[in-house]
C-alpha cells in the first residue's frame, strides 16, 4: 500500500528551514541567530534567496531541526545600528567570516572539475565581454570607495583579462619603442633602421614575469600574515593575478604615447599611469594588510607601489631611447668646424 | 529482483512470482537452432577502396592535395560563409605559407648586427605558437570549433598577408623613399584588412554570441604582429 512518507519516519521539515538540505552559506544579518540562506540557479551563478527569520520560522515549527551556526571572530561591534557610511562598512561585507566562507562555497561548487581536465581551465574564462570592458574600465578609474576585486571580481576572477592585456602590453612597449627610437633618428645618416626584434622577447619575459611571479610572491606573503595575524580580507590566488592583470592595462596606452620622444611628456605619463594603477593596487591590497603590524602594513603597500615603478621606469628606460634634445647635425662636422664652434662658444 | 505487480483478479495471493520463472526449464541447444550463414554485401567493392587511394600515382596524389589547397586559398580570397575551410581542413596550406613567410622575413644570416629582423625560427614559432594560443583561447570561451579547424583557418588566413610581403619586396627593389614607405604601407594595411575579414567570417560563428569580441580580438592581434613584422622589414 502507498502513503509512506518519503523521509521515513519523522516529520517533514518545512521548506524554509536548513533541514531541508536546500542551503549553502551563511548569513549576513547580524540578529544574533543566523539565518539560513539558499543559493540555485542555473549553471553555478548563484543567488541568494532569502526564506526569512530563523526566528520566525521556529516560532511557525517549533519542533523543526535548525541548524545555529555562530559566526566565528563576530565582534561586538557588528551590531544593528552601527553606523553604516564609514570605511569599515566595506570590511563589513568583505569579512573574512562569512563572505570568504560563502566565496569558498561558492569556489568548491563551480571549480568542481579535476585540475587534468579541459572543464576546470574553462571555469576561468568564463567572462562575457561586457564583464570584461567593466573590469578595464572598474581599472582606469580606482574610486576611493570601491575595491576593485570585491566589485568586479570577487565573483568570478578570469584569466583572459591578465593573459591578453600582458600580450598586448608586450607588442606596444616592443613596437612603440622601435617607433619612438626611428622617429628619434629619423634625420641621421648614420642610423640604420633594424627592426630589434629581439627586444619583444626580452619584453614578453618581463611583463609576464612581473604580472605572475609579483603576485606569486605578494600571496604568499599575505598567507604568511595571515597565519600569524586574523585579518580580516584575504584574496586567492587568482584574485590577486586578476588586480596585477587589469591593473596593467593603463600602461598600454601609456607606452603608446610614449612614441612622443619629450622627456617632459613621458614622465608626466608615467606619473599619472602610476598614479592610476599605483592607487587601484594600494587601495585593493590595504584591507588586507590593515589589521597587521603598522610598519609591516605600510611596508607592504610601498613595496608594491615601488615595484610597479621600477616596471614602468624600466621599460621606458630600456625600449625607448633618450630623446637628446639638440639633434646630431646631419651632415658629419670636420674637425676644424668642430673646434671653431667649440672656440666661440 | 523485478517483482510482478499483483494482478488485481488475485486479492488473496501473497508472495509475487519473480518473472522468468520458467525460462531455466527451456533448453537452448535442442530447442532454439543457432545456425545459418551470414554473408558481406559489397565485399568485393570494399577491397576496391581499400587500394584505390593506395596504388594511384604519385602525381595523382600530390595534385589532388594540392587542388584542396588551391580551392581553400580561393575561399580565403574571396570569402564568402563556406564551410570547405572548416569541414575539409588540412594543414598543408598553412605549412606553405608560414615557410614562405618565415623564408622571405628572415635576415641575413650573415648579418653582423645584433638586433635585426626575426630569424626563420621566430617567425615559425610566432605563427604556429599565435595560432595555437588563439586557438585555446577560444576554445577556452566555448567556442565549438574543433582545434585543428582553428588552426586551418588561422593559417590560411596569412596568405593575404604573405602576397603583401611579396609585393613589399617587390617594392623595395626600386630607390627607398617615403613614397616606397606608403606604398608598402597601405598594400600592408589593405591585406590586413583582408586577413582579419576572412579569419572572422570563418570563426565568428563558432562563438556564442556574447564573448565574440573576446574571441576575435587575438586573432586581431596576431595579424596586427605579422603585419609588423612585414612593414619593417629592411632588406640588408
Amino acid at each position: 500500500g502507498g502513503g509512506a512518507p518519503p523521509g521515513g519516519g519523522g516529520e517533514v521539515p518545512p521548506p524554509g528551514s536548513p533541514a531541508s538540505g536546500n542551503w549553502a552559506g551563511l548569513d549576513r544579518n547580524r540578529r544574533g541567530a543566523t539565518e539560513a540562506r539558499a543559493f540555485s540557479g542555473p549553471g553555478g551563478r548563484l543567488t541568494p534567496r532569502e526564506f526569512g527569520n530563523a526566528a520566525t520560522s521556529l516560532t511557525a515549527n517549533p519542533d523543526a531541526t535548525t541548524v545555529n551556526i555562530e559566526d566565528p571572530g563576530e565582534t561586538p561591534k557588528h551590531q544593528p545600528g552601527s553606523p553604516r557610511g564609514s570605511g569599515r562598512e566595506e570590511d563589513d561585507e568583505l569579512l573574512g567570516n562569512d563572505d570568504s566562507d560563502k566565496t569558498e562555497l561558492l569556489a568548491g561548487q563551480k571549480k568542481s572539475s579535476p585540475f587534468w581536465t579541459f572543464e576546470y581551465y574553462q571555469t576561468f574564462f568564463d567572462v562575457d565581454t561586457y564583464q570584461v570592458f567593466d573590469r578595464i574600465k572598474g581599472s582606469l578609474l580606482p574610486i576611493p570607495g570601491k575595491n576593485f576585486v570585491r566589485l568586479y571580481i570577487r565573483s568570478n576572477p578570469d584569466l583572459y583579462g591578465p593573459f591578453w592585456i600582458c600580450a598586448t602590453l608586450v607588442f606596444a612597449i616592443a613596437i612603440s619603442g622601435n617607433l619612438s627610437n626611428f622617429l628619434i633618428h629619423l634625420g641621421e645618416k648614420t642610423y640604420h633602421y633594424v627592426p630589434e626584434f629581439r627586444k619583444v622577447s626580452i619584453a614578453a619575459t618581463i611583463i609576464y614575469a612581473y604580472a605572475w611571479l609579483v603576485p606569486l610572491a605578494l600571496w604568499g606573503f599575505l598567507m604568511w600574515r595571515n597565519s600569524k595575524v586574523m585579518n580580516i580580507v584575504s584574496y586567492s590566488f587568482l584574485e590577486i593575478v586578476c588586480v596585477y592583470g587589469y591593473s596593467l592595462f593603463i600602461y598600454i596606452p601609456t607606452a603608446i604615447l610614449w612614441i612622443i620622444p619629450q622627456k617632459a611628456v613621458r614622465w608626466i605619463l608615467v606619473m599619472i599611469a602610476l598614479g592610476i594603477s599605483g592607487s587601484l593596487l594600494a587601495m585593493t591590497f590595504w584591507p588586507a594588510v590593515r589589521e597587521d603590524n603598522r610598519r609591516v602594513a605600510l611596508a607592504t603597500i610601498v613595496t608594491i607601489v615601488l615595484l610597479h615603478m621600477l616596471l614602468s621606469v624600466g621599460c621606458l628606460a630600456y625600449f625607448f631611447d633618450a630623446p637628446e634634445m639638440d639633434h646630431l647635425p646631419t651632415t658629419t662636422a670636420t674637425p676644424n668646424q668642430t673646434v671653431a664652434a667649440a672656440k666661440s662658444s | 529482483m523485478a517483482e510482478a505487480e499483483e494482478s488485481p483478479g488475485d486479492p488473496g495471493t501473497a508472495s509475487p512470482r519473480p518473472l522468468f520463472a520458467g525460462l531455466s526449464d527451456i533448453s537452448i541447444s535442442q530447442d532454439i537452432p543457432v545456425e545459418g550463414e551470414i554473408t558481406i554485401p559489397m565485399r568485393s567493392r570494399i577491397r576496391e577502396f581499400d587500394s584505390s587511394t593506395l596504388n594511384e600515382s604519385v602525381r595523382n596524389t600530390i595534385m589532388r592535395d594540392l587542388k584542396a589547397v588551391g580551392k581553400k586559398f580561393m575561399h580565403v580570397l574571396y570569402p564568402r560563409k563556406s564551410n570547405t575551410l572548416l569541414r575539409d581542413w588540412d594543414l598543408w596550406g598553412p605549412l606553405i605559407l608560414c615557410v614562405t613567410l618565415a623564408l622571405m622575413l628572415q635576415r641575413d644570416s650573415a648579418d653582423s648586427e645584433k638586433d635585426g629582423g626575426p630569424q626563420f625560427a621566430e617567425v615559425f614559432v610566432i605563427v604556429w605558437f599565435g595560432a595555437v594560443t588563439i586557438t585555446l583561447n577560444s576554445k577556452l570561451l566555448g567556442g565549438n570549433i574543433s582545434f585543428f579547424q582553428s588552426l586551418c583557418v588561422l593559417g590560411y588566413c596569412i596568405l593575404p598577408l604573405t602576397v603583401a610581403m611579396l609585393i613589399c619586396r617587390l617594392v623595395l627593389l626600386a630607390d627607398p623613399g617615403p613614397v616606397n614607405f606608403m606604398v608598402r604601407l597601405f598594400v600592408v594595411i589593405v591585406m590586413f584588412a583582408w586577413s582579419i575579414v576572412a579569419s572572422t567570417a570563418f570563426l565568428a560563428d563558432s562563438q556564442p554570441p556574447n564573448r565574440r569580441a573576446l574571441a576575435v580580438y587575438p586573432v586581431f592581434l596576431f595579424y596586427f604582429v605579422i603585419s609588423w613584422m612585414i612593414l619593417t622589414f629592411t632588406p640588408q
